[in-house]
């Protein structure tokens, strides 16, 4: 099953990227699950430097924007 | 293959021209607009309070709308060359001085949102990128804001935008420089040091030019799509200011009489937060009505650089005497801009 994690402290953006990721995911069909990782020091446990950023099984895959749904597909796909 | 991919950039390309040459046509007649659906079309006299402010919100909101979505467009483009981790790659290293001056140079170009403030500060110090350097990457990047410069460009002329550009800067490299020079890394909170974060960036994109300029699209999209309610409501406060407070009555709280006025004025803005494009028609309205140049710059620069919000955030990663270190050696670096000003000008 598909582990995707959102990381972000809880701006616009960073809902915005949680949803468009669990539309693009959903779209995709498989099984998959959407968690969002908000405490800072499990954020940086990824190493990333902008939020919001998007994770698809332990992989840092976009950060720092908003994908478009088909670039959510991609990255998750 | 090749003519088709040709003629359908040669299309986009028009039509981007052609959409510029609209922008402009529209914005040449605002201002006549403005005075028409004031006194013609709503029946006010313009010389009235009322008038007066009616027309100045007519004529303003959609200029400053307009200079924002076109601005926030190119800049969105620009953006797209540059990106933290190419930033940090740039200033890991570094010595000060040379450090501080990149800093906050990239920080004009480099995206950044208050959001990011402590990733970024994460990523830069433990990469190597000197304390002091990282500060005058983290004052110049909120604070020289592209939107408040190109807003007081278009509002105010290039010499105040170039004002605001160059003040800004040396505020931020000189500032980093000090923190950098008081050895304060052992006021930043363990915890930061014990990420080590890759110095590998995940895999660059290359971006063709399409690619860029759905960048700068969504650049609009995004942000003013944001901060739209925010600029509409300040030009509401800056016509009200406009219409409503006498010619001059700023003189005597912001003038340049009042020396207290830039000290005042940073330490009411400290802790307010707005952004950019909100709070300059506040600025225009107060300047309108005799305010100091200095006194205003420095109000600005300490609502848009300094805010609560942002010592909250920061206050993960720094603990408070350096927290504290930093606002007073900023704050001091605006009011002495704001002073030198009011002196000089």
């Amino acid at each position: 099953m598909k582990k995707i994690q959102i990381l972000g402290t809880g701006c616009a953006r960073c809902q915005k990227l949680a949803a468009v990721a669990d539309e693009a995911a959903r779209a995709l069909g498989a099984p998959y699950e959407l968690e969002k990782v908000t405490d800072l020091k499990q954020i940086m446990g990824f190493k990333v430097m902008s939020m919001p950023a998007i994770v698809v099984d332990g992989q840092v895959k976009l950060s720092g924007r908003v994908p478009t749904l088909e670039e959510a597909r991609r990255l998750i796909g | 293959m090749n003519q088709r991919r040709n003629l359908s950039a040669l299309t986009r390309a028009a039509a981007g021209l052609a959409a510029l040459a609209a922008w402009w046509l529209v914005y040449r007649q605002l201002a006549a607009v403005a005075g028409w659906a004031t006194s013609s079309l709503l029946g006010l006299r313009r010389e009235s309070p009322l008038g007066s402010a009616v027309e100045f919100f007519i004529y303003e909101t959609p200029k400053v709308l307009m200079l924002l979505v076109l601005v926030v467009f190119g800049v969105g483009i620009v953006r797209s060359y540059f990106t933290p981790e190419r930033t940090r790659a740039m200033l890991a290293g570094r010595r000060e001085s040379a450090g501080n001056v990149l800093a906050a140079l990239l920080g004009v170009v480099t995206p950044f949102c208050s959001c990011s403030a402590v990733p970024l500060f994460i990523g830069f110090v433990t990469a190597g990128v000197p304390l002091g350097v990282t500060f005058s990457f983290l004052i110049s990047a909120p604070m020289v804001n592209e939107i408040a410069l190109v807003l007081l460009f278009g509002l105010f002329g290039w010499k105040v935008a170039a004002l605001y550009l160059g003040t800004g800067l040396l505020i931020a490299l000189v500032a980093g420089w000090i923190i950098g020079r008081l050895k304060l890394e052992r006021h930043v909170e363990d915890w930061v040091y014990a990420n080590k974060v890759d110095a590998a960036a995940p895999a660059e994109e290359r971006l063709d030019l399409a690619a860029r300029v759905a960048a700068g699209r969504e650049a609009v999209r995004d942000i003013v799509g944001r901060v739209w309610l925010y600029v509409v409501l300040g030009i509401a406060v800056g016509a009200g200011i406009h219409g409503y407070v006498p010619t001059n009555a700023m003189a005597s709280i912001m003038g340049r009489g009042a020396w207290w006025s830039v000290p005042l004025a940073v330490l009411i803005g400290v802790p307010m937060y707005s952004n950019a494009a909100g709070i300059i028609p506040v600025v225009q309205a107060l300047l309108g009505k005799g305010a100091a140049l200095g006194t205003v710059l420095a109000f600005m620069m300490s609502v848009i650089g300094l805010s609560l919000p942002e010592a909250i955030i920061l206050r993960k990663v720094l603990k408070p005497p350096l927290l504290l270190v930093f606002f007073s050696v900023v704050a001091a670096g605006i009011m002495a801009v704001g002073f030198l000003f009011n002196w000089l000008l």
